[in-house]
């Protein structure tokens, strides 16, 4: 019977993997998709005005004028718009719906690309504002959090195909009144955990690289003996938690900390030189602009809010010309959302760059294409318009940094997964649906049981890490 | 940044270096530095009236705090300081009507800052102008950006109190009020629990099934029908005591009292409402008790137009900038909002509905409507004249019109994208330095080596 049971379910499976074969199939992307006589900003190598790119199996296989394509080639008109990279948000908690494992303040065990949702539906909107690549990030309620994962925004895809190939692996680490949860009161009989100041997270980062220098010694140890030919060497005992911190050690895990005032962000580089390890990325960084020099004498890079401020203490002198006298400072600077409201107008938030601190187009373009694409280590694949990169770009009414563009079209690796022609296109049937669901009411209850709960105002995800840090 | 009073901000740096560590407000007004007022004269500029026809070639005479004359061909008053805005644009300084501004300073984490929601479900008679903060950080950060005048209102529970219309420049509330008490604020009772009002968090409802949430919006209607006949009640008795002193004479209550104006129709009446239901039950609400209704929030406003149109309720629209309320909403329903409204005829404008530090960004707000179907004419008044409209000030504020109050801003482009600069800022006639807490913090750091 249990065997039975099995057969058929393993038949189910295949069937229902066979029909999402063959609905994939039916609509494969063309050969080549050509757009046509748009305004080319490609970011590394200036803008083109009437210019041609000729995307193929993914890739960007051409930019000129008057592009030949194949016969059976998607043509796009662009003549008036404007083509740009895909925005890189290298700060978002899209697909996850829980993002602290705050119950210790080590948690790099623990790891987003575990509990990614591909059906968060900001994910389309974000899309639809020409985004393309995300970093997923653990929480701030960690000294050091867990590991965080690149994505490609493959919406209507399984989860396995939005993981970004080959982009390095990175963890949150991070700073200040998070980590301390000074905003987080002890439920009646808990205690506070530990730590609950800023020397505290100090002495909780050491203390966790001290463990992770000496395990990798143990390793390392193991590993010549083996070596030597010692067939009796005891290998370590794993850790997970220690792990992902050798990583670190050895140049192979990005290290993205959260971290507002000058005196924290200093305090991180000195652990980071006195370990041999390099920050990759300051995240929020809202002082930054006071330690700007030891920022990029560091050689870290730094990913914050254009103008946000004002909503914490620690985010009090937080200016929005932070980006401009970083970026002036010679930082590897982007601008990040930690939000997917803001994440959805990446671009206008670039452009504040420009109000605030005269940085130029091209420099603001660079907050959210190369910059975050070298902050992500994923710089040879995304953040520019370049023959040989992948066909991550969107398809804009006007110039992108003006508030008055829309984007029409968006493509990951060449395929088309936002194109506002079309969403418009399918609101008559999408009204006709919810009409026929609001007519079956599926979830009214039958007779009996409790009545549904009173809806909540917003999912929970839309939570910005940082307004609600320690809130229920 | 180039147009700045030097001598000012040589002083205004100083001081900066001195007191910029974590120092709550803005050292500028603190200092009592907030501008100088007197006849000025803005020549050969680009005037976008709001009102009227653009000026291509014009002049602005400002005196004693209004705009005295405006067109392409004015006398300059002798003696006047005259500002050569060649290549510049003036605008009318533009309006948000829906803050919190100088009521909170640091929202988290510093609660000796926050003033926004009183203690009670009831606070008719709590009024903003008496706690609002003329030393605010936010206030310097805000105006620097071109706008020149808010309502900030409280937040808390059913009435939260009264709202107050303030120019962005002043030491004293009272020297900022336009009009101190310009409307009543009500959460109108919605189905709803958690984080559902943005900036104004408004947790009525805790963990509850829909029978109890319904039942308790009820109540909470009825409550305030109550409340609201008893102060229409006060009102008939008080007149009726004046008219005739031989009546027993009747206590005085000033909550009821406070109710008064707003009861009988006189002064308008906030009611803050997202959803296609609590919109229509507001509308019903107001329509019942003869209120002067706004709609504050509407996110769900286009799809009440019809009934909003025909009762002449305007709507202040917050959430442009907002995520959609439901996930199978489209992907621009609030980025059109403004625009079917408009087409709609219904009355509005646009708001950031921000406590303070994120006001700045209102020309954002309309801009973003205006790349969604509203027509770039119709975004700006939505931030301007529409707003004074709704407030019932635009015989004051919202175009540049000879009489009305001098807020005005010159830029160096268009008022809503995000890379215009502000070259020169009037408010009620005063030329006011362009600094903030962040421009000294800027001029601190920028260039330390």
């Amino acid at each position: 019977m249990k065997r039975l049971t099995i057969l058929v379910l393993a038949v189910i499976g295949l069937c229902v993997l066979g029909f999402e074969r063959t609905r994939a199939q039916k609509a494969p992307a063309p050969p080549e998709t050509l757009i046509r006589n748009g305004t080319v900003l490609t970011i590394t190598h200036g803008v083109l005005a009437n210019t041609d790119v000729l995307i193929r199996r993914g890739k960007i296989a051409a930019i000129g004028k008057n592009l030949k394509a194949a016969a059976d080639a998607r043509v796009i008109d662009a003549t008036g718009k404007y083509v740009m990279p895909g925005i890189i948000d290298c700060h978002s908690h899209s697909m996850l719906d829980a993002i602290n494992e705050g119950t210790v303040s080590v948690s790099s065990m623990a790891r987003t690309r575990d509990v990614l949702n591909p059906n968060d539906a900001d994910l389309y909107r974000e899309l639809a504002g020409g985004v393309t690549t995300l970093n997923l990030l653990h929480g701030s309620a960690n000294s050091i959090g867990g590991q965080t994962t690149t994505v490609k925004i493959k919406y209507g895809r399984p989860v396995e195909d939005f993981i970004f190939p080959g982009a390095p692996p990175g963890i949150k680490f991070a700073l200040g009144e998070n980590p301390k949860r000074s905003s987080s009161t002890p439920q009646a009989g808990q205690q506070r955990r530990y730590p609950a100041t800023r020397m505290g997270v100090e002495e909780t980062i050491r203390d966790a690289f001290v463990r992770a220098r000496d395990y990798k010694k143990s390793w390392d140890e193991y590993r010549a003996a083996v070596a030597k030919g010692d067939k009796n060497a005891i290998p370590p005992r794993r850790d997970l938690q220690l792990e992902p911190l050798v990583e670190i050690l050895e140049g192979k895990r990005y290290v993205h900390s959260h971290c507002y005032r000058a005196d924290e962000i200093l305090m991180l580089i000195n652990i980071a030189d006195e370990f041999g390890f390099k920050v990759r990325t300051f995240q929020h960084v809202l002082e930054g602009y006071k330690v700007a020099k030891e920022i990029a004498q560091h050689g870290a890079g730094a990913s914050t809010f254009a103008d946000f401020w004002g909503y914490k203490i620690e985010a009090y002198d937080a200016i929005a010309y932070n980006t401009a006298i970083m970026v002036r400072h010679g930082v590897v600077t982007s601008v990040n959302s930690d939000s997917n409201e803001r994440a959805r107008r990446l671009n206008i938030e670039a452009a504040k760059a420009m109000r605030y601190g005269d940085l130029t187009e091209e420099e603001a373009l660079k907050l959210i294409t190369m910059n975050p694409a070298w902050q992500l280590g994923v710089q040879d694949r995304v953040g520019s318009i370049e023959v040989g990169k992948d066909a991550d770009l969107a398809i804009w009414t006007a110039h992108p940094l003006s508030v008055y563009a829309r984007v029409e079209t968006t493509f990951v690796d060449g395929e088309v997964f936002f194109d506002r022609q079309q969403d418009i296109a399918r609101r008559t049937e999408l009204e006709k649906e919810r009409a026929t669901l609001e007519q079956a009411e599926p979830n009214r209850p039958a007779n009996r049981g409790p009545a549904p709960g009173a809806p909540r105002g917003r999912r929970p995800s839309d939570l910005d890490d940082d307004m609600w840090e320690g809130r229920p | 940044m180039k147009n700045r009073l030097l001598p000012l901000t040589t002083i205004v740096v100083m001081f900066a270096v001195a007191a910029h560590a974590q120092q709550i407000g803005n050292p500028t007004t603190q200092q009592g530095i907030t501008g100088t007022r007197g006849v000025y004269v803005i020549r050969n500029a680009r005037i976008v009236t709001v009102s009227g026809p653009e000026i291509e070639n014009g002049t602005v005479v400002i005196r004693e705090g209004k705009i005295e004359a405006v067109g392409a061909n004015v006398t300059v008053p002798a003696g006047a300081q005259q500002i050569d805005a060649s290549g510049m644009s003036v605008y009318p300084g533009m309006i948000d009507v829906a803050t919190a501004m100088g009521l909170v300073e640091v929202p988290q984490g510093a609660a000796g800052t926050v003033d926004t929601a009183e203690v009670g479900d009831t606070n008719p008679n709590a009024q903003a102008i008496v706690a609002v903060n003329p030393h605010s950080a936010h206030i310097g950060v805000t105006r620097v950006d071109g706008i020149t005048a808010v309502v900030t209102m409280p937040q808390g529970g059913l009435i939260s109190g009264q709202a107050a219309l303030i120019n962005l420049n002043g030491t004293t509330p009272r020297e900022m009020a336009v009009v101190p008490s310009v409307a009543l604020v009500i959460n109108f009772p919605r189905v709803a629990r958690g984080f559902g009002d943005r900036e104004f968090s408004v947790e009525t409802q805790g963990n509850q099934n829909i029978t109890e949430a319904m039942n308790q919006v009820n109540q909470q209607i009825e409550q305030l029908r109550k409340l609201l006949r008893d102060a229409e009640a006060y009102g008939r008795a008080q007149d009726a005591y004046a008219r005739d002193p031989k009546l027993p004479r009747p206590d005085t209550n000033i909550e009821l009292a406070s109710l008064v104006p707003f009861v009988r129709g006189e002064r308008p009446v906030v009611l803050r409402a997202n959803r296609e239901t609590e919109i229509r039950g507001a509308i019903r609400f107001a329509d019942e008790m003869k209120l002067k209704a706004i709609i504050l929030g509407g996110e769900d406003s286009p799809k009440v137009a019809s009934l909003l149109k025909e009762k002449n309720v305007p709507v202040i629209l917050t959430g442009t900038l907002s995520l959609p309320l439901r996930e199978d909403d489209y992907y621009d329903a609030l980025y059109e909002a403004a625009s079917r409204l408009q087409a709609a005829g219904v009355r509005f404008c646009i708001s950031t509905g921000n406590s303070g530090a994120g006001v700045r960004n209102l020309p954002l707000y309309a801009g973003m409507s205006a790349a969604f179907g509203l027509s770039k004419e119709e975004a700006l008044k939505a931030v301007t004249l529409y707003p004074a409209q709704i407030m019932n000030v635009a015989d004051r504020m919202g175009s540049i019109e000879p009489g009305k109050i001098a807020n005005l801003v010159v830029t160096d482009g268009d008022l809503l994208e995000v890379r215009t600069h502000v070259r020169y800022l009037f408010i009620d006639g005063v030329r006011l330095p362009l600094t903030s807490r962040h421009t000294e913090l800027y001029d601190a750091f920028k260039d330390r080596k």
